[in-house]
């Protein structure tokens, strides 16, 4: 997992070996001991003022939070005939904003988890940012099917509450399963990153000076104080909920996919509709990921602790993501020539050539054709160009699930039927307003809360490991 | 304000790096320390098998608890969708556990990794308040760059002194005397009074719920948002201008027939007007010549094989019956005369009535012969008691 390699040759020599891709380059570059760490990473939070940067984009979040609080009062007092949601299309940008953003949600936990599970000790640098993250994107994906439901007064009769019609909820339907699955997302995630976190409040509690700071902090950390006796009871937790996690971040990207695989529309019923779906949300989180980690490091000096061969390892994650969402396009239009269904071949012909081949296309560009070239180990570690293809696959992931849902109800079984949508402003506005919220927190997260595991990036230096000089 | 004068906690000892503790952990568990711990700001590998650390007990409840997940999980859905509220999806069986497993599965993970949050909280001792370390400042690097060692006042075998010295003999960087703060360990009243009403006060509304759900009410029940309670829409006895009549309600349109009024002529669905039966056929059926064939032919395939075709009341089930009665195999009742003084006098909506529903012995035709059938049997049956009659 670490080089073990600098105390073997000269360090010029190290640097050659690791050139030739013999070893490993370290984890964390440059300094590397615990009292550089913690100052860096502390350094943020306690910083006097954030960097001027900070300020505007946390200013745009602001602002777009405003606009979206704005379209969600204009919502509820109206009704949801505000969208442009109407037969066929009853699904639209709600669905697919839900669908986008709960699949960036779900590259925090799987760094989180899935990584932890198997001993990468690259995923301290991110795994932190990339929780937030998730948190926070969860959030935004919760918000599009409450508000989605139109009276949005009763939207706890989507929970088996007891209520005054002696009624509960439907457990054969896969929306019901929607909800299980993502708040029970939310919570395992939210336990997930604040159980992570409570070790690095403390040392933030440690070295406050402000009363402000030692209170909340203090109030945080729970009394953490590092004891061996809780360190081996934390270490054990933490496996066990990554454990649990793991499988957790795949059954609800697949229970998502049940809410379309189930129907009997052509173009959503569909059995390969699950692992491309979880495939589909790695691929976007890693690039959200990229697209926050590449200005952060930048902002906020992490140079050395998100290195560039950490962003490469991202680059080949998203490569391969990227073409196993191309092999679930290219199947489902396999299948759709195969089965000799008609229904189904129609709606492939028409995804691609239809009325919106336009969006079929900026999505097969994005997602398939842009990581391509991360081929080239120059293109991964060209930090703009990196930069750029995460936004790329970011917009080809919304258009996928805008593909998926309109493409589909568009024009189904009968033609008398079809017809042509087309999102009004404030779907629009609701959208750009569900970044806002997003930013916000996340701005807020980068401002006051240790933006990389201090503790654990620790664990990956050589200091950490008794007899390693 | 009186402070009780301070007691020891314990001894710590600070050391620099991962070797220093690893070393120190051994020689303090060898001297035979029971009460003390390290205390560092990674966790170090290896430091368990060192001090001695039994592998937690934590991963059992949380199997426990992820077990207690999927049993709620399914009783929850069978019970609800099963039992309290039926619920008919594609006339699947109500209680199916496989629709459940998705819910069972969010359950399970969802129990497993509240218990685990939570009780390795409690098992650690934590959240607290307080703890005598975070009172000396040199600990404050516990969370960031030295390792410590503490052995506690509480351990049979500490004596302020010595084990400080012990320490000091394991190269330690500083070795201190932690202090008790007296009165600290409290939680602030105020705080306490505050949790005190707050727990009372959340009980309000459940108890309330609870009250509401017993007793009974003539109060119209509470909708917040009334949105659907008053709706645009036309209601019986309104008024609208759009039509000229100004009626909401509009009259059927000519000749059709609304749900449930097929059957409002009673003389000739029933054969009676009110309680009494009608005496002669009701003007809605049309007697003429062909009615009454129609009539003689119907009665031909269900009436004469009992009352026979002259309406004797001699027909061939009952010459059979007979013969067995006298074999004793079988009681019968010979079929009522057509031409009986009462049968005569009786009213035409009686006889329809009777074929309708039976009577005494006969069972009813009603659902073999159509009412427009009956009516022509009536009138076929008074063509043959006029013909007697002459």
């Amino acid at each position: 997992m670490v080089s073990s390699g600098s105390g073997m040759f000269s360090p010029e020599r190290t640097k050659q070996a690791e050139l030739e891709g013999l070893i490993a380059p370290p984890l964390v570059r440059g300094r590397d001991d615990f009292a550089y760490l913690t100052e860096t990473v502390c350094g943020v939070a306690e910083a006097k003022r954030p960097p001027k940067a900070w300020y505007v984009i946390f200013g745009c979040g602001l602002l777009l939070l405003g606009t979206l609080l704005t379209m969600i009062v204009h919502l509820v007092v109206t009704g949801v005939g505000v969208w442009g949601n109407n037969q066929p299309v009853a699904w639209a940008w709600p669905i697919v904003n839900f669908v986008f953003w709960v699949g960036i949600g779900h590259a925090g936990t799987l760094i989180s988890a899935i990584l932890f599970l198997f001993r990468q000790g690259w995923r301290t640098a991110i795994n932190r940012f990339a929780e937030a993250m998730t948190i926070f994107a969860v959030i935004c994906a919760g918000m599009f099917p409450a508000i989605h439901v139109g009276r949005i007064w009763v939207v706890y009769w989507l929970f088996p509450i007891p209520n005054q019609m002696n009624m509960w909820p439907n457990f054969r339907s896969p929306l019901l399963w929607d909800v299980f699955a993502v708040s029970t997302y939310f919570s395992v995630s939210l336990l997930f990153w604040y159980m992570g976190m409570v070790p690095d409040l403390a040392t933030l509690r440690d070295r406050a000076v402000t009363k402000m700071r030692r209170f909340w902090y203090g109030l945080f950390s729970l009394g953490w104080t590092g004891s061996n006796r809780q360190w081996h009871r934390y270490e054990r937790t933490y496996l066990i909920l990554a454990a649990l996690a793991t499988p957790l971040v795949l059954s609800v990207h697949s229970v998502v996919s049940f809410d379309f695989a189930v129907a009997q529309l052509p173009g959503w019923h569909t059995t390969i509709f699950p692992p491309y779906f979880v495939a589909g949300a790695i691929f976007s989180g890693f690039a959200m990921v990229l697209s926050l980690a590449i200005p952060a490091r930048a902002l906020f000096g992490f140079k050395d602790i998100i290195t560039e061969r950490h962003v490469e390892l991202m680059c080949k994650i998203i490569m391969a993501t990227g073409m196993m969402v191309g092999y679930a396009y290219a199947m489902e239009f396999f299948m759709a020539w195969y089965s000799g269904n008609r229904y189904e071949g129609f709606t492939f012909v028409n995804r691609a050539s239809g009325p919106y081949w336009w969006a079929y296309w900026i999505m097969v560009s994005c997602n398939v054709i842009s990581p391509q070239i991360f081929w080239w180990k120059k293109a991964r570690s060209n930090m703009i160009l990196v930069f750029i293809v995460s936004i790329f696959v970011n917009i080809g992931m919304w258009f996928e699930r805008f593909v998926i849902t309109v493409t589909s109800l568009n024009r189904d079984f009968l033609p008398s039927s079809w017809g042509y949508f087309s999102p009004t402003i404030v779907d629009i506005l609701t959208f750009a307003g569900s970044f806002g919220l997003f930013l916000t927190f996340f701005m807020l997260f980068c401002r006051y809360l240790p933006q990389v595991a201090i503790a654990e990036i620790k664990n990956v230096t050589p200091h950490a490991h008794g007899g390693a000089h | 304000m009186s402070r009780t004068e301070s007691k020891t906690w314990g001894v710590m000892a600070e050391f620099e790096s991962v070797d220093g503790i690893l070393h120190a952990a051994a020689e303090v568990r060898k001297a035979g320390f029971t009460r003390w711990d390290c205390y560092t700001p990674v966790p170090v590998h290896g430091l368990d098998e060192v001090m001695g650390v039994r592998p937690t007990r934590l991963p059992w409840i949380i199997l426990i608890m992820g077990a207690v997940g999927i049993g709620a999980a399914q009783l929850m859905q069978h019970w609800m969708n099963g039992v309290d509220y039926p619920f008919n999806i594609s006339g699947k069986p109500l209680i199916s556990w496989p629709s459940a497993i998705p819910v069972t599965f969010e359950m399970m993970v969802l129990f497993a990794a509240f218990t685990a949050f939570f009780a390795m909280w409690i098992a650690n001792d934590l959240p607290r308040w307080f703890h005598p370390l975070h009172h000396k400042p040199r600990f404050a690097r516990a969370t960031n760059d030295r390792f410590f060692v503490a052995i506690e006042a509480r351990d049979p075998q500490f004596d302020e002194q010595r084990t400080a010295d012990f320490l000091r003999g394991l190269h330690s960087g500083s070795v201190e005397t932690v202090e008790m703060p007296a009165g600290s360990k409290k939680m602030p009243t105020g705080l306490a009074r505050a949790l005190v009403v707050m727990s009372c006060a959340a009980l309000i509304p459940p108890a309330m719920i609870y009250n509401a759900r017993h007793e009974p009410s003539g109060d119209p029940p509470i909708n917040l948002v009334p949105d659907m309670d008053d709706q645009a829409k036309f209601r019986p006895q309104g008024e609208t201008p759009v039509f000229a009549d100004g009626r909401m309600s509009r009259p059927s349109v000519e000749g059709s027939i609304a749900r449930g009024e097929l059957r409002e002529d009673t003389a000739y669905w029933t054969g009676m007007q009110g309680e009494i039966f009608i005496a002669k056929v009701p003007s809605s059926v049309k007697v003429t010549p062909e009615l009454i064939d129609r009539g003689e032919q119907r009665y031909g395939i269900y009436c004469a094989p009992c009352h026979d075709h002259t309406g004797s009341g001699n027909g061939t089930v009952h010459q059979a019956a007979v013969l067995l009665a006298e074999l004793g195999k079988a009681t019968w009742t010979q079929p009522t005369s057509l031409h009986d003084e009462r049968v005569r006098g009786l009213p035409d909506g009686d006889i329809y009535n009777t074929i309708r529903v039976g009577k005494t012995t006969m069972p009813g035709y009603g659902s073999q012969i159509p009412a427009a059938d009956r009516w022509a049997i009536v009138l076929y049956v008074r063509a043959l008691q006029a013909s007697r009659q002459q």
